[in-house]
């Protein structure tokens, strides 16, 4: 399961909860797990976040792989992407 | 061969690392090259701008009547030209705007928000005509209180620019609307723990102006709308697809029907990263059906195009006795200018980044006056955020008696640290930056008195992101490149060594041009230091389709396998076997039976580039004060920063020099300063002092070359991070020659006077 950590106000939209364990492959399935858990990220995934898969930044890549044993961190996006609630 | 930056050449890499020839420079030291202003077009009208006398005033009303009657005028546009916008955030640069506010700021609509704030437009057969046009044009204002400054904008009680915002990012959410549009939060450990751990504690407030990015070239467009809705554009942009897609937003245009060629440009850093003029050249070309050319004054630039934020900065950080950082707190405030969307969250995510802090909070608001929208100036926020903390650094290695360099070391962000924003950071070169400063002889060169020797290090992130390149080879054997991305920087040379490398080709063979948005797939912008990063990673893939199709043909005309070809050094060799019976071919070869085995050659990289390492430099400065006048001269400089791999090392060490010359601006001199009145008082280069070549000592380079390992050739970004550094290095040696701590930027003579009056060290 890869450990998967929000950064910044994105708690705010679950309830102050940080810290998941998620079984996913893909930073697509990363997406749709948190969305499902918590409808009111959804907006603010789809919209664009970066993504930092054992510790390389990622932004707008749905498709990037994440392994089991994955550190994950949801962060603002450097560039493009959504406004942070 | 151009002389190399001494790092070792790989097989096959022969331009790569090397000063080449600038493909653009005789164009650009004849005059040939055309920026923005040297644009025409047969029949073209000249457009102005009506700018608000006012900070703050509700429009009333706007009458044009007496304008449009004038002879010579063709077209008067207001906020009724434009169709309002749902409320929906776009990346801007490298920052966020919602659309909401990019339509206001283009053309205010009910009220005008800062000095300068577009309300009309004119197209005349003269610039002549159109001024005269712009005086009978009656706008109605109702004048409104205003507010400047960040912390009183913050107020309860300050005056609101708009009624619709509400503080995003607190719960519970606000009631009622203010000028805080966000509040953001970094969050690591616990820092009040951690504090309790510290030895020493140092708290400071910190206070930056907002200065501008003060490139050379003004904003400057040309316009063409045709009967049948086709658009062409010709404008001076960091990011002509990203103008593409405004302008055709705000017009209501399909994209596909608006072509965007960028000029060759005379500077941006980040302010040429939005639209201003291009929305309003449109409108008034579609409106009076022939090309307009519109280009900014000076003034219009200071006042109506984006600085960067100031900033009020409270830093506190705690050290154990052994010089062990343990825990870093910091508030950022910074000005958004008229319209939300401060660079305000990389602030708070770089703040610390350089170092390994176990417990770190660093808390942002996002702050809206009635100043000019910001725009993304190199390494938005960071070096706001960074020079407040590193003058803290400063100051605890001075009580700890440390020595600075030292202390960063032992604190200095490495391999499989955690970053202060979360993730750990892979292969950096912070350690190599302090140890390259420490072994230079200016480091331990003497002083006099009134001189001081300042360090500080800086973190930027850099990006990768959407980027398309193509490649062809043409009959006779060289190759045309064309990248989608302005060249601010350096992009053509570097990518042409790249392609040069690849294909096994002279660099001189291989001509570099920026198409325009009909020509390529959609690029982001030449912002985030990301250029030369993505753009070599697509030209590889394009490089990398050739090589194949070039191995397919040569299998083809060969009756060979593909396990008995390979391409190298610009050739498609026989191996084995085959080796007896048939010559290599060069990519030469190739072109000219190119018709005859299967058409073109060309490849074209399109990719989302992933893998920008992150940059990390530190700067060392020695500068001379005069207790007579305040003046601050800076006597040596010496920038050591990672850049992965230099692409082409002249380039890379004038981004290090550049970054650090306009650093040293904002230190000492750069501001806007405003009247109670809340208009700017200097927007003019007589004013608004920026640093000319005679103020500045030739600014040493030092290239360190940590590999990216995400880079076929380890490039990082290398334009951004030069900017962070001066801030913190600078104010770190005006103590050094004073004994003040200034906590105010910039630190210009009247104030340094002041200091040293009021500390008794000047009788002046």
């Amino acid at each position: 399961m890869a450990r998967v950590v929000l950064i910044g106000n994105l708690a705010q939209l679950t309830g102050g909860v940080k810290e998941f364990q998620l079984a996913v492959t893909s930073v697509k399935q990363l997406f749709e797990q948190l969305g499902a858990l918590h409808p009111e990220l959804r907006r603010h995934l789809d919209d664009g976040v970066a993504v930092a898969i054992d510790g390389q930044i990622y932004q707008d890549s749905l498709l990037e792989p994440i392994a089991p044993d994955s550190e994950v961190y949801l962060l603002p996006q450097i560039a493009g992407g959504a406004m942070f609630p | 061969m151009a002389e190399t930056n001494g790092h070792p050449q790989a097989n096959g890499q022969h331009y790569v690392g090397t000063r080449t020839i600038r493909p653009d420079g005789v164009d650009k030291v004849t005059g040939r090259a055309r920026f923005g202003a040297d644009f025409n077009l047969p029949g073209q009208l000249i457009g102005r701008v009506l700018r608000s006398p006012h900070p703050h005033a509700r429009i009333v009303s706007i009458d044009t009547s007496k304008a449009e009657a004038l002879p010579g005028v063709k077209a008067v546009i207001t906020r009724d030209d434009f169709a309002d916008q749902p409320s929906e955030f776009i990346p801007a640069g490298e920052m966020m705007m919602n659309y909401k506010d990019v339509v206001r700021n283009v053309m205010a609509r009910e009220k005008a928000l800062y000095e300068g704030h577009a309300v009309a437009a004119v197209a005349a057969t003269s610039t002549a005509i159109a001024r005269r046009a712009l005086k009978l044009i009656d706008v109605k204002y109702e004048v409104l209180p205003h507010v400047i400054d960040v912390v009183e904008a913050m107020r309860p009680d300050a005056p609101l620019l708009h009624d619709d915002l509400f503080t995003a990012g607190v719960e519970p959410k606000p009631e009622k609307p203010s000028n805080i549009a966000k509040r953001v939060e970094i969050k690591q450990g616990d820092v009040e723990a951690g504090f309790k751990k510290a030895d020493i504690i140092i708290e400071r407030e910190f206070k930056t102006a907002p200065v501008h990015q003060g490139y050379i070239e003004p904003h400057a467009a040309v316009a063409t709308v045709s009967e049948d809705g086709s658009t062409e554009l010709w404008t001076t942009t960091q990011g002509h697809f990203i103008v593409r897609a405004h302008c055709a937003r705000l017009l209501g245009l399909d994209i596909g029907k608006v072509r965007v060629t960028a000029t060759e440009i005379g500077g941006g850093f980040g302010g040429k990263t939005v639209v201003y003029l291009e929305p309003l050249a449109l409108a008034l070309s579609r409106k009076a059906n022939r090309p307009v050319k519109m280009v900014m004054s000076r003034e219009e630039v200071f006042k109506a195009s984006g600085p960067t934020s100031g900033a009020t900065v409270r830093v506190k950080l705690g050290a154990r006795k052994d010089g062990k950082f343990v825990a870093g707190f910091a508030e950022l405030k910074y000005q958004a200018g008229a319209f939300q969307g401060s660079p305000v969250q990389p602030g708070t995510m770089c703040a610390y980044a350089p170092y390994d802090i176990e417990h770190v909070h660093v808390i942002g608001y996002d702050v809206v006056s009635n100043r000019p929208k910001v725009a993304a100036y190199r390494a938005p926020g960071a070096p706001i955020s960074e020079y407040a903390v590193e003058s803290v650094v400063d100051e605890i290695a001075k009580k700890l008696e440390i020595d600075p360099i030292d202390l960063r070391m032992q604190n200095a962000a490495r391999e499989g640290t955690k970053a202060a924003y979360g993730p750990k950071f892979g292969p950096i070169g912070l350690e190599e930056t302090l140890n390259a400063i420490k072994k230079t002889e200016h480091w331990n060169a003497p002083l006099r008195k009134w001189q001081g020797r300042g360090v500080a290090s800086g973190f930027w992130f850099n990006i990768g992101g959407e980027t398309c390149a193509s490649l062809t080879v043409n009959e006779d054997g060289t190759v045309s490149l064309m990248a989608g991305t302005p060249d601010i920087g350096g992009l053509r040379a570097s990518l042409a060594a790249v392609a040069a490398d690849e294909l096994g080709v002279p660099y001189d063979k291989v001509r570099p041009i920026i198409g325009d948005t009909g020509s390529l797939g959609f690029n982001f912008l030449t912002g985030g230091s990301r250029s030369a990063f993505s753009g070599s990673l697509a030209i590889v893939e394009a490089a990398k389709q050739i090589k194949a199709d070039l191995c397919a043909r040569a299998c083809k005309l060969w009756e060979a396998r593909p396990d008995q070809v390979e391409f190298s050094e610009g050739h498609v060799r026989p191996l084995g076997a085959l080796a007896e019976k048939v010559k290599p071919m060069s990519v030469a070869d190739f072109a000219k039976v190119a018709g005859k085995t299967g058409g073109p050659i060309g490849g074209v990289g399109r990719i989302n580039a992933q893998g920008a390492g992150p940059s990390f430099g530190t700067h060392l400065v020695d500068l001379e004060v005069d207790p007579e006048t305040g003046r601050t001269t800076i006597l040596r400089y010496t920038v050591a920063q990672d850049a992965g791999r230099a692409l082409h090392p002249a380039y890379v060490e004038g981004q290090f020099q550049g970054g650090a010359v306009q650093g040293i601006g904002w230190a000492l001199n750069e501001e806007y300063i405003y009247g109670e009145d809340g208009k700017l008082q200097n927007a003019g280069f007589l004013d608004y002092r920026m640093p000319v070549a005679s103020d500045v000592p030739m600014i040493d380079a030092i290239l360190v070359e940590v590999g990216n390992p995400k880079h076929p050739y380890g490039v990082r970004g290398v334009g951004e991070t030069p900017i962070v550094p001066p801030l913190g290095a600078i104010a770190n040696a005006m103590e050094a020659a004073t004994g003040v701590r200034f906590t105010e930027l910039p630190m210009s003579p009247p104030k340094v006077l002041k200091a040293l009056k009021d500390k008794g060290l000047s009788k002046a």
